[in-house]
């Protein structure tokens, strides 16, 4: 009976989820249906420009069902695509050497992080703040000035479309038929986003990290190696805030001190709308999608109504999450009185 | 001999002797590259020099540091909302001030009423933050990270998205100087934060409960304390340090401008609290700590500025300096380096 109910409170967090989603969709598609809202491109926009959060989130929820938090992310993105932009531009180095470093780059960073959080016991929001402001810092040392990024080969990365034939097309004034389409990125965010599922329910590791989240104390008992389990979480998480950061430079070919400002906060979110416990333990990647495509819905809203203020996207961002986490704690409150 | 060794041995024991050498080392580590940097003047009835530009400098800090004090000691959590709410504040009072235009030559509404709706929002963003810690028992840095992002952006709606200037002289004053005082104002209002406070803390019993609350919150609502509302209490009051933080920082550039108004302030007050030798697991804390602590960041600023450093580039330096004081803090760390020891020298003596 007990355990039904935990599964219960789980699943209703991820339904109440989807249910928003779908609804906040259907809304869009009745408020701006003579502004071409129900074109399939548009469903498709939402995952061509959130590809480098999906990955983050990703990583954002193995971090937080450990337990732990990461809000260097959006710091580490800016570090990547300035890094990109300075090896590529400044240094002339070619696309390939530039990637392979900034991911190196990524694994030191959750190397270090990870060190100091499992290993030495200090919050995970204060080394992952430290982070934050360190990778900031580096950004703005490496160049105060924007560079854009003018690399061929990164260029054909970014803009080779893959036409989705199946979805049809519509057909222009000069009678060229245009496909519905995504970029590369999009296929490397959706790879990923199943890796993870698949390392998270189906192998030990995945296994042991929820156990290391739910109760860490009993999985010490039990034998399991929580210390490298939650390095090792943290270094994957590194690696993947790095590849997020490369995917989202696909998108904004450009390396600059104030970029992807504000994005912990969205990976944040999308991890906890898409039911991940703050207190750890209880997770799931495709919620976190969902997290991240109701972010994405809004932004659309936002760009199809036309004159609100891009702040409007963190604000209500940050409502949606207060919304949320109010919830998980009243869920947190019934079940102690059972 | 004996008695030089103990009396370095009671010296170094005192529990604000780390922090305070931390201070007197950076700001003499300045006379190796910058020989003036002691000299103070006087220009236009008002001290003038690089030691005065810290002290100064540094009372936004100190007023946050003294409110974060509390949330650290209180929860064992900080409120990384602080500079977000900074910029509330001073949206806030300079909307009242102009009427919603941006920029005017005299006030619109009364001085006061601008200062009472800035320290009100403050006072609720404090609530806010307190009554998601508190009641729904949220961790802190999670809670407080809604208004991180969320502040500046609300900052921004109330701004219209720009700079809001008040050019007159009298909202200056409290930025810069009152005429015939030599001594700049922000350093008042810093002192009197710090004193009424020190005086609250010792003549009531709040300052005992909060440290009560912090080493074990379940046991001290046992015994009667009401721990949810000492760390509300807290996170408010941490509110209103923000909120007149955040007006000194408007006054000093007697305008609104969300995006920059306590921008990084809250790794610095964080910093002070830990370079003041307390603990950020919570309990135990020392008010004077932190605002040596705050003194001593402004001073490090302030000499890497002297150095050429840009400000975008300081929080590099900073964050290497959090990391390395909470992982000395750490007791783990300290095991590792006995357990290190004592192989060490038992491998001697096997030898």
């Amino acid at each position: 009976m007990k355990k039904r109910e935990k599964i219960d409170g789980k699943v209703f967090l991820l339904i109440i989820t989807i249910l928003l989603f779908l609804v906040m969709y259907a809304a869009g598609l009745i408020i701006f249906k003579s502004k071409g809202f129900a074109k399939p491109q548009v469903f498709l926009n939402l995952f061509i420009s959130n590809a480098g959060l999906i990955v983050i989130a990703a990583g954002m929820t193995m971090v937080m069902i450990t337990g732990g938090i990461d809000i260097s992310v959006g710091s580490i993105v800016a570090l990547t695509c300035m890094m990109l932009a300075w090896m590529m531009e400044i240094k002339g180095m070619g696309a390939v050497p530039a990637l392979v470093i900034v991911l190196i780059m990524g694994i030191v960073f959750g190397l270090v992080q990870g060190f100091l959080i499992a290993y030495l016991k200090i919050q995970p929001f204060i080394v992952t703040l430290a982070g934050m402001f360190f990778a900031r810092g580096m950004t703005a040392i490496i160049s105060q000035e924007m560079i854009s990024i003018k690399n061929e080969m990164f260029l054909k990365w970014a803009k080779s479309k893959i036409n989705l034939t199946f979805l049809g097309g519509t057909v222009n004034k000069k009678g060229v038929v245009n496909y519905s389409f995504i970029y590369p990125s999009v296929i490397i965010a959706l790879i990923v986003l199943i890796g993870i599922f698949v390392l998270l329910k189906f192998t030990k590791f995945g296994r042991t990290i929820y156990a290391v989240g739910g109760n860490e104390q009993s999985a010490l008992m039990m034998g399991l190696n929580v210390r490298r389990t939650k390095l090792l979480v943290y270094v994957i998480n590194g690696f993947l805030c790095s590849l997020g950061g490369f995917l989202f430079a696909l998108n904004t070919c450009a390396g600059f001190v104030e970029q992807a400002k504000g994005f912990e906060m969205e990976a944040i979110a999308s991890a906890v709308i898409g039911g991940t416990l703050l207190t750890g333990g209880v997770g799931n990647v495709f919620g976190s999608l969902f997290g991240v495509l109701i972010k994405g819905t809004i932004e659309t809203f936002i760009t199809f109504q036309g004159t609100l203020s891009s702040w409007w996207t963190k604000i209500t961002i940050a409502a949606l999450l207060a919304f949320f986490i109010i919830l998980q704690s009243l869920f947190a409150k019934a079940k102690e009185k059972h | 001999m004996n008695k030089g060794k103990a009396f370095i041995k009671r010296l170094t024991g005192y529990r604000l002797f780390l922090p305070l050498f931390c201070l007197v080392l950076v700001l003499f580590s300045n006379l190796i590259k910058t020989p003036g940097f002691f000299e103070v003047t006087i220009k236009n009835g008002v001290l003038y020099g690089y030691i005065i530009d810290v002290i100064n400098r540094a009372s936004d800090l100190v007023i946050l540091a003294v409110g974060m004090t509390l949330v650290v000691a209180a929860s064992g959590g900080t409120d990384i909302s602080v500079g977000a709410v900074m910029s509330v504040a001073g949206a806030v009072c300079c909307f009242i001030l102009s009427g919603g235009q941006q920029s005017v030559n005299e006030f619109v509404n009364p001085y006061i009423l601008g200062v009472l709706a800035a320290i009100l929002a403050g006072i609720l963003c404090g609530c806010f933050n307190g009554f998601l810690v508190a009641k729904l028992k949220i961790q802190p840095m999670v809670a407080t990270l809604i208004l991180f992002t969320a502040g500046r952006g609300i900052a921004q709606l109330i701004t219209k998205g720009q700079i809001t200037y008040i050019r007159v002289e009298s909202y200056k004053m409290l930025g810069s100087s009152i005429p015939g005082i030599p001594i700049p104002t922000p350093v008042f209002v810093a002192l009197i934060v710090v004193l009424l406070t020190y005086v609250l803390l010792k003549k009531t019993t709040l300052g005992l409960y909060i440290q009560t609350v912090g080493i074990n919150a379940k046991a001290s609502k046992l015994m009667g304390i009401k721990s949810a509302m000492i760390i509300f209490l807290s996170y408010v009051f941490c509110g209103l340090c923000a909120g007149i933080s955040g007006l000194v920082a408007s006054s000093r550039i007697y305008s609104a401008d969300a995006n920059n108004i306590g921008l990084n302030l809250e790794l610095d007050a964080i910093l002070a609290v830990a370079l003041g030798g307390n603990s950020l697991a919570g309990g135990k804390f020392s008010l004077l700590g932190s605002v040596i602590g705050a003194y001593t960041i402004q001073a490090l600023s302030t000499t890497l500025y002297a150095m050429g450093v840009s400000p975008d580039q300081i929080p590099v330096y900073k964050a290497i300096v959090v990391v390395v004081i909470v992982a000395l803090q750490s007791t783990e760390l300290k095991r590792m380096v006995s357990k290190l020891q004592t192989n060490v020298k038992s491998g001697k003596k096997v030898a």
